[in-house]
């Protein structure tokens, strides 16, 4: 049985100038939820753009259930639910309408009500779209997707710009298509989603893969397992960042250092050997400790290792 | 606390019939076009905007301006006299030759002339404001001279109606006994002539925004481009958008020319299928030519700008409010290939005349190229995204 999403060195290039995708390979299982996480303008929305069927890539090649979008486009797109980042549906219609607009263009879509009910609309199902919150109409974009009946389900940025429960309720959407059997591809830039939601993330950076795995296997590999942020008061003991950078990655257990100004960030294994060796070197450096926490490593340490930047930054 | 639980219940009631059935539910081959073509009826329904466009305002327009020009019992000049000691004497003359004019009632009606007493600087400027037709200056040696401007056809009319009423009232004898028959039969006035414009022009407008510009809103808010991510043909969502331009179409000319018969009494002498035939072919042109000027377009200002600049020329030259023969004959043949002059014609000749579809095949195949080559070039250049 072909997976249900495989591309293989998938490049796109706008106007001959712009590489928003360089070279991007993937293979998703029938069942998975996979997220591609990166910072905006990271090639994210032009990759699952690609393999929607919606953008034709400079090169490369796509493949959904082992059919690709030129041989057989109209039974892809019966296959496929998509729910694009940002669309606005038409403001006049209400909730069902919309709903069962969509549901027209498939051969065998599922019920609007049971779609409504699943995606706990059923109350607004009269409601003019216009009158949403942010919430209900993202709900809406994916009960759009649902009501198709898919066995894949793209969303871009689902939860952008969307409160605490709603993305929440979200998530559990995304769980129960899963548990149903049905593949999930969405794009993130934030780090609980990917984490919390996705069974294998790729973390993309100017338009290539930089690693690949689930997101404990990430974090292990990449983040340490545990952080450890301080502070100091008086460094301006003569030593260059690059020589205190050494002092700090000769103590035990400690994987790497990056300097988040004015903290100090150690990624390390084992912070019961590290901590009290850290202890030491600033009690003997006649340095002020003004702050010392730690914390579990998370995606956002695997990113800002990979790349030197925060997911949120440009 | 009741509706909360006719709410709760109603899925389960409704609901267990098609859940066990979900598998089995199929969309046959028009079920996406019906549903297009549904919720493009609404939203146009929902619009409150749209209706005004669309209805109240061709509406309100030709009501604003069948009073404005609507036949006067005679045609009014105003005319200022500037003062000085000639000027009793010319009013006296003026006057002398109104009453001699609604007593003859064999004489054809004469032009009511209004004259107004001023001081010469106020009558030259009030002129040059547009308030007087002509200024009447008596000289002292008994003679009068007339202020007028030639470009102005009031004006002109004026000068020559005041001459023959001071020169009839100081004596003169018309040297040829002339009679004149009035008309103003429905059919010859002016709101006659305006209302098969007017008509031409609202459907070039809601042709144009209704499709230009509501597919630019589509493209921008991504609709157009989740709508092509769905199994949809993308010739129904066409369709659709055409028919339920046609079902726009036939409403408006009924409003508009119901309103012309009644309120105007105009007169309706091709018969009632022709003038729809012509709509819907103008309305479905005219739809054709906005899906052009849009089929690229990702803003609406860009969108807004481009239908302004494709209608600019046919508002001025395709003879919505005046003859667009008007314009010197070497641009004519550029103003008879515009699609509204032909739908114009068209119009006019079907209601006004009781021409025949068969024989405006010229106008009908200019209308239908513009419609046809648009559409054809719109698919070719059409972005979805």
């Amino acid at each position: 049985m072909p997976s249900p999403i495989e591309c293989v060195d998938l490049r796109k290039t706008y106007d001959g100038k712009v590489e928003a995708v360089r070279g991007l390979s993937l293979r998703i299982e029938a069942g998975e939820c996979f997220g591609l996480l990166g910072p905006n303008g990271a090639g994210k929305t032009t990759t699952i753009e690609i393999l929607e069927g919606l953008l034709a890539p400079t090169s490369g090649e796509v493949r959904l259930f082992g059919h690709t979008w030129t041989d057989n486009p109209r039974q892809l797109r019966e296959w496929i639910g998509i729910s694009l980042q940002d669309t606005r549906l038409s403001e006049k219609l209400s909730v069902r309408e919309t709903l069962e607009l969509f549901a027209s263009f498939y051969s065998e879509p599922r019920p609007s009500s049971a779609v409504l009910e699943e995606l706990q609309l059923t109350e607004k199902a009269d409601a003019w779209v216009g009158k949403l919150s942010g919430g209900q109409k993202q709900r809406l974009a994916v009960a759009t997707a649902l009501v198709g009946n898919p066995r894949i389900l793209f969303l871009d940025e689902p939860t952008t710009g969307l409160d605490p429960q709603s993305r929440r309720q979200l998530w559990d959407i995304v769980r129960a298509f899963q548990k149903k059997g049905g593949t999930v591809l969405l794009t993130t830039h934030y780090m609980d989603e990917a984490e919390r939601l996705c069974d294998r993330l790729a973390v993309v950076d100017h338009g290539q893969i930089i690693a690949e795995g689930s997101p404990p296997d990430l974090i292990d590999r990449l983040g340490g397992h545990h952080v450890v942020e301080f502070e100091v008061s008086n460094n301006a003991g003569g030593n260059s960042d690059g020589q205190a950078a050494e002092a700090w990655r000769a103590l035990p257990g400690v994987e790497s250092v990056r300097y988040e100004d004015p903290t100090i960030c150690l990624n390390v294994r084992e912070p019961h050997l590290t901590i009290p060796a850290l202890l030491d070197a600033l009690d003997q450096q006649g340095q002020n400790l003004e702050h010392l926490s730690t914390r579990q490593a998370s995606l956002e340490d695997v990113f800002v290792k990979l790349t030197g930047r925060h997911l949120r930054e440009n | 606390m009741a509706t909360e639980n006719t709410k709760s219940h109603t899925p389960n009631l409704e609901g267990q019939p098609p859940v066990a059935a979900a598998g089995a539910r199929h969309s046959g081959r028009w079920t996406g076009y019906n549903r297009l073509l549904g919720a493009r009826m609404l939203e146009l329904k929902r619009e409150p905007e749209i209706i005004f466009w669309v209805f109240g305002f061709p509406l309100l327009l030709a009501l604003g301006l069948g009073i404005a020009f609507r036949n006067k019992p005679a045609d009014n000049t105003s005319v200022a006299v500037v003062r000085n000691a000639g000027a009793a004497r010319t009013l006296a003359l003026l006057q002398a030759s109104s009453d001699r004019a609604s007593s003859d009632k064999s004489s054809p009606a004469r032009s009511f002339i209004h004259a107004t007493v001023l001081d010469r600087e106020a009558a030259l400027n009030a002129f040059h404001f547009g308030k007087f037709d002509l200024v009447v200056e008596p000289n002292p040696d008994g003679s009068v001279t007339y202020h007028y401007d030639p470009a102005r056809p009031e004006s002109v009319l004026s000068r020559s109606e005041v001459d023959a009423a001071l020169q009839s009232a100081a004596g003169r004898q018309d040297a040829l006994a002339t009679s004149s028959s009035v008309s103003s039969e429905p059919g010859s006035r002016y709101i006659d002539f305006l209302i098969p414009g007017l008509l031409g022009m609202n459907l070039m407008n809601s042709g144009m925004w209704g499709i230009g510009f509501a597919l630019v809103e589509m493209r921008q808010r991504k609709l157009l481009k989740r709508f092509v991510a769905t199994p949809m043909r993308r010739s129904d969502f066409m369709f659709a958008l055409t028919t339920s331009r046609l079902i726009m179409t036939i409403v408006q000319v009924g409003a508009l020319l119901g309103f012309g018969m009644l309120v105007f009494h105009l007169p309706l002498r091709g018969s009632l299928f022709s003038v729809l035939v012509l709509a819907a072919l103008g309305g479905v042109s005219f739809g054709a030519v906005g899906l052009l000027t849009a089929c690229r377009a990702q803003k609406l200002e860009t969108a807004s700008g481009l239908i302004n600049l494709v209608m600019m020329p046919m508002w001025v030259f395709s003879g919505v409010f005046f003859s667009s023969q008007h314009f010197p004959a070497r641009i004519q043949p550029f103003i008879q290939a515009l699609p509204l002059t032909a739908l114009n014609d068209a119009l006019r000749a079907t209601i006004l005349e009781g021409a025949t579809l068969h024989s405006q095949s010229t106008r009908l195949l200019i209308l239908a190229l513009w419609g046809g080559v648009s559409f054809i070039l719109a698919l070719r250049w059409f972005r979805w995204t």
